[in-house]
């Protein structure tokens, strides 16, 4: 007997899931066609239709911020599958590609804007597009560089057997890119699409209002609104903005992270038992609607075409005559490499001592390592403070069930939004600057540490903790025999994160305004702040390579020691 | 039939550059020829070149020297008509069962029909029905390794490689997929004509191969092949089963003399500190000499009855009792291990006794123990850097070996108490800690 089906033929039309999907995606193309209207228009344009701090004006501002983040995150993931590949597939290339990166990393994301915006304002002259060339490039490279890295590790450490299957049966290079490696390569590259995304939020937020010299460009958005609020003393407008941000952040979590880490899971090697698998009610709503199903159905049958288009060709035989080639070419590769560096040395030295004077130049390393001061100082506070707190919430799995979530938004969430407000509190009360401008750096890089500490307490093993409470070691022992030990690589980890964004904050924190009224720390950060300001390209490129080459040395001295330290001794395996 | 091999290897070599420019030889003087019909399989210790060979075959290496004809035709990479079932399965987590078997297909270009319809007979014959859509994960060992086989069969190769396939299983899982695969060969029903199978278990050679052929290391050769023409299905408590397992024993532990033996340098004893030494735990070496010291065997044991009883595979065993006969505490020969004076006399001591003996034999026969310990009482602060040894071994060694070596000589040390050493300054010393 077949069972009664109420409704059985409007099932059969459209599921429920159907219509929350159709509604969700016609929803999303409406919100961007909406941010990329007006992308085109001429500059003109944006004199003639002033920002308003009105809050019915947000939403669509807020459409445009998301939509710049859109657009950068997807051409870092083009960056990142291109430059990765080559860096990991060419022994040659990877010697000179790989460094690039490194020291890219390093590099303070505001340094690029200000370098860059020349260029890009001249590639759409007139245009606001060229304005959002500035913005989206901002943003490109507060996530590729580290995305990149990510998939080039991937590439790096595939398991030697699933390379040999797929050489064993014959997939050409381009069925395996797509069937091996980028899948391999996912969780990974999801996970720091995530990290890149608050430093993505924190720029945008500072990249929309550019000034280059003379010409001052504020493109529609959260940041210029933020901008304006601050120069026309507006805490009401201030608000909310903020409380825009933190909707705009939620729903990016909630229908584009949440689904990609869910979805991400499916492409993990390893499996280890007991981890909960991720899940996220957007990915259900994909996965479920039929209408979805069928495009996912014609995206593989287009995957699978491709792979029948690009044929194998069999390339394994090295004889011996070709390896004298290589010799010879590879020497040739690192003389042109030696060249090309000397060439940009010279031409570096040779413009920054014509016109940077030695004095300048000491002057601008005694203020890099003022910061540099401050940004260990604001690490060690952090910890003082973080340390023990994340170490008690992710001893209790329920409390961690809520903290972890708020920890990871509150690192997500641009904390130069609450800047206005703390210089509010400075101007008025007539606090100290040096002082009081300083925790700002770390605002919204603490949580690193925090969520990674907690991570690394929940990863303690039961048994660990049994043995702990058998032996009846409590108190001051049990924490610097048990606990500490224990989270120390998570914490060291969360460490670096945020010592490396604290670093890009100092742009934005030692050099802030309110109104007409303008306070200052003493430091690199303010020194290229006001360089970018006045537009002297000189004391930018100085401020800019200084601060480069303070990061990647405290990096090699110091982090990576110790992060291959407390990997090697402390983590639980 | 035809009598033309599927596969020639003549006078196969493959070797490894080391970092300081010298080679590291793996696989030397190799000969070998498979015909239709036949499972052949590669028998010998971890580090023989037995795998090494197979990814020859499979066209993943190139050798050094030497030629490897498949169907008269020179292997350069991966041949259409080989293919190869992986140790850990080398299974695509993220594609389904289906998506598994079919991928080999796809990489060939065929119409998706004639993709559909061939993966699913080969699901089918290897007893995956109703498991089209599962993901790897989702399944057992034992039927993740039926995918590895389907996949493989479902290109339909001339020549099925199959690396370790059933180690990676517990031992009824395993014991079931060779019963199966067995059956299948003898029907008739898989798409192959020929098999090569790597294997360290001397079971399972005896018990699936038509030939077998032992591998010996340092560098890896043949030793030995052993015709097996006991009818199939082959039944392990058979007599004529136990007496080809008691002779591959014998073969496997056969001393080297002459030209081979000077051949193996690296593994054997009394030849300075030159000697690689195996990652083998004080542990162990006093558990086999108790057993080998008990009852039944009383001092003398059968190395094939050992190892059961013991449920220790010849990887595991090997290492341990060649340890023994290298610090002089056993004779192994002829497929047995017979315990010394000393041997028998460390199984009955007590645990500070056994050190002292541990002690005396570590330094008079254990070179590389010897000189540290002699470094370490000539210093005026009894204390020396790690690197000074590492740095002296790899003129001998590899540096993976080398390694490996000063590891041994830390673990034995320590247990003998001949000597400290402090991984977090990476020093040794004579001092104990207080």
């Amino acid at each position: 007997m077949k069972r009664f089906e109420p409704f059985g033929f409007l099932r059969d039309l459209a599921s429920g899931w159907d219509v929350a999907a159709f509604i969700v995606v016609i929803g999303l193309v409406a919100f961007l066609g909406e941010a990329a209207h007006g992308v085109f228009a001429p500059l003109v344009q944006l004199s003639v239709q002033p920002l308003s701090l009105d809050p019915i004006h947000l939403p669509e501002y807020a459409a445009r911020t998301t939509f710049r983040m859109l657009v950068a995150l997807f051409l870092s993931l083009v960056f990142t599958l291109t430059y990765a590949t080559w860096a990991a597939k060419s022994a040659r290339a990877g010697k000179l590609l790989v460094p690039i990166l490194d020291v890219l990393q390093s590099v303070p994301i505001l340094g690029f804007i200000s370098i860059t915006s020349v260029f890009f304002l001249s590639l759409a002259p007139g245009r606001v597009l060229g304005a959002e060339f500035v913005a989206i490039f901002a943003i490109f490279t507060s996530q590729a560089w580290n995305m990149a890295f990510s998939f080039y590790q991937s590439l790096r450490t595939i398991p030697t057997e699933l390379s040999e299957a797929a050489d064993s049966f014959r997939l050409s290079p381009w069925m395996r890119f797509w069937r091996l490696e980028v899948p391999f390569g996912m969780p990974a590259l999801v996970w720091n699409m995530m990290l890149s995304m608050s430093g993505g939020w924190f720029f945008v937020v500072a990249s929309e209002s550019i000034s280059v010299g003379h010409t001052s460009v504020a493109l529609p958005g959260v940041g210029s609104y933020i901008a304006l609020a601050i120069e026309q003393r507006n805490l009401h407008a201030i608000g909310w903005a903020i409380l825009a941000m933190l909707i705009v952040i939620l729903l990016y979590d909630q229908l584009l992270f949440r689904p990609l880490v869910a979805w991400a899971d499916r492409f993990r090697v390893e499996q280890e038992p007991g981890v909960r698998v991720p899940d996220s009610w957007a990915l259900t709503m994909m996965r479920r609607s039929r209408l979805i199903q069928a495009a996912t159905v014609a995206f593989h049958a287009a995957v699978r075409w491709t792979s029948r288009a690009v044929k194998r060709t069999d390339t394994l035989e090295v004889d011996a005559a070709s390896v004298g080639a290589k010799r010879s070419q590879d020497l040739f590769w690192v003389l042109l490499v030696a060249a090309l560096v000397v060439l940009a040395l010279w031409h570096l030295v040779a413009g920054l001592i014509t016109t940077t004077p030695l004095r300048e130049a000491l002057h601008v390393a005694v203020l890099a390592t003022i910061t540099m001061l401050r940004v260990f100082l604001l690490i060690a506070l952090a910890s003082v403070l973080w340390v023990p707190v994340g170490i008690w919430v992710g001893m209790r799995p329920r409390v961690a069930q809520f903290v972890q979530p708020v920890a990871q938004f509150m690192a997500a969430f641009p904390a130069n939004l609450l800047f206005p407000i703390a210089v509010y509190g400075i101007v008025t009360w007539k606090l100290n600057p040096d002082v009081y401008l300083s925790p700002l750096m770390i605002l919204g890089t603490q949580w690193y540490i925090l969520f990674n500490v907690i991570a690394g307490a929940s990863a303690i093993p039961s048994e660990m903790r049994y043995v702990t409470a058998n032996l009846g070691i409590k108190g001051w022992l049990w924490w610097r025999k048990v606990a500490l030990p224990a989270v120390l690589p998570f914490y060291v980890t969360g460490a670096i994160t945020a010592s490396g964004g604290s670093w890009n904050a100092a742009q934005v924190a030692e050099l802030a305004t309110w109104g007409s009224s303008e306070v200052r720390a003493r430091g690199l950060g303010s020194y290229i702040a006001d360089a970018a300001v006045a537009g002297n390209f000189h004391r930018i490129v100085l401020g800019v390579g200084v601060m480069s080459l303070f990061v990647v040395i405290i990096n090699r001295l110091f982090w990576r020691p110790l992060y291959y330290y407390a990997e090697r001794k402390y983590r639980l395996t | 039939m035809n009598n033309a091999p599927l596969l020639q290897c003549t006078d196969v070599r493959k070797a490894f550059p080391k970092p300081d420019g010298a080679e590291l030889l793996v696989l030397d003087g190799m000969n070998l020829e498979i015909f239709e019909a036949q499972i052949v399989g590669l028998l010998g210790r971890s580090g023989s070149g037995k795998s090494t060979l197979l990814r020859l075959i499979a066209g993943l290496a190139e050798p050094s020297a030497g030629t490897l004809n498949y169907l008269g035709k020179p292997i350069r990479g991966p041949a259409l008509g080989i293919a190869m079932v992986f140790q850990s399965f080398a299974l695509f987590p993220w594609l389904t069962v289906f998506e598994n078997v079919a991928l080999g297909l796809e990489a060939q270009r065929l119409p998706s029909v004639e993709i559909r319809k061939r993966s699913l007979a080969a699901i089918d014959l290897i007893g995956l029905d109703g498991f089209e859509s599962a993901y790897p994960r989702e399944l057992s060992g034992g039927m993740r390794q039926r995918v590895g086989f389907a996949r493989a069969l479902v290109v339909h190769p001339n020549i099925l490689l199959m690396d370790e396939p059933f180690s990676a299983l517990d031992v009824l899982t395993a014991e079931t997929l060779r019963t199966d695969f067995l059956d299948l060969w003898a029907e008739g029903r898989m798409p192959i004509k020929g098999v090569i199978l790597v294997t360290h278990n001397i079971e399972e050679a005896v018990l699936m191969c038509d030939r077998v052929l032992v591998f010996g290391s340092n560098p890896g050769r043949i030793l030995s092949e052993i015709k097996i023409a006991l009818p199939q299905p082959r039944n392990r408590l058979d007599p004529s089963f136990r007496e080809l397992v008691e002779r591959i024993y014998v073969e496997m532990t056969v001393r080297p003399t002459g030209a081979a033996a000077a051949g193996r340098t690296e593994r054997f004893p009394g030849l300075g500190i030159g000697s690689v030494l195996p990652k083998v735990s004080s542990n162990s070496l006093s558990g086999l000499m108790e057993a080998v010291a008990a009852a039944p065997f009383n001092g003398t044991a059968d190395l094939p009855k050992i190892a059961s009883d013991l449920q220790m595979e010849i990887d595991d065993l090997f290492p341990v009792a060649e340890t023994l006969q290298m610090l002089r505490f056993a004779e192994v020969e002829g497929g047995d291990i017979k315990l010394t004076e000393d041997g028998s006399a460390f199984a009955h001591a007590v645990l500070d006794e056994r050190k002292r003996i541990f002690m005396r034999h570590l330094l008079n026969y254990v070179p590389l123990a010897a000189h540290i310990r002699r470094v370490l009482d000539e210093r005026a602060a009894h204390s020396a850097r790690k690197s000074r040894f590492i740095d002296e071994l790899e003129d001998f060694m590899s540096e993976e070996n080398a390694d490996q070596s000063l590891r041994a000589a830390i673990r034995w040390g320590r247990y003998a108490e001949a000597y400290a050493y402090d991984d977090e300054n990476a020093m040794f010393s004579l001092e104990n800690p207080t």
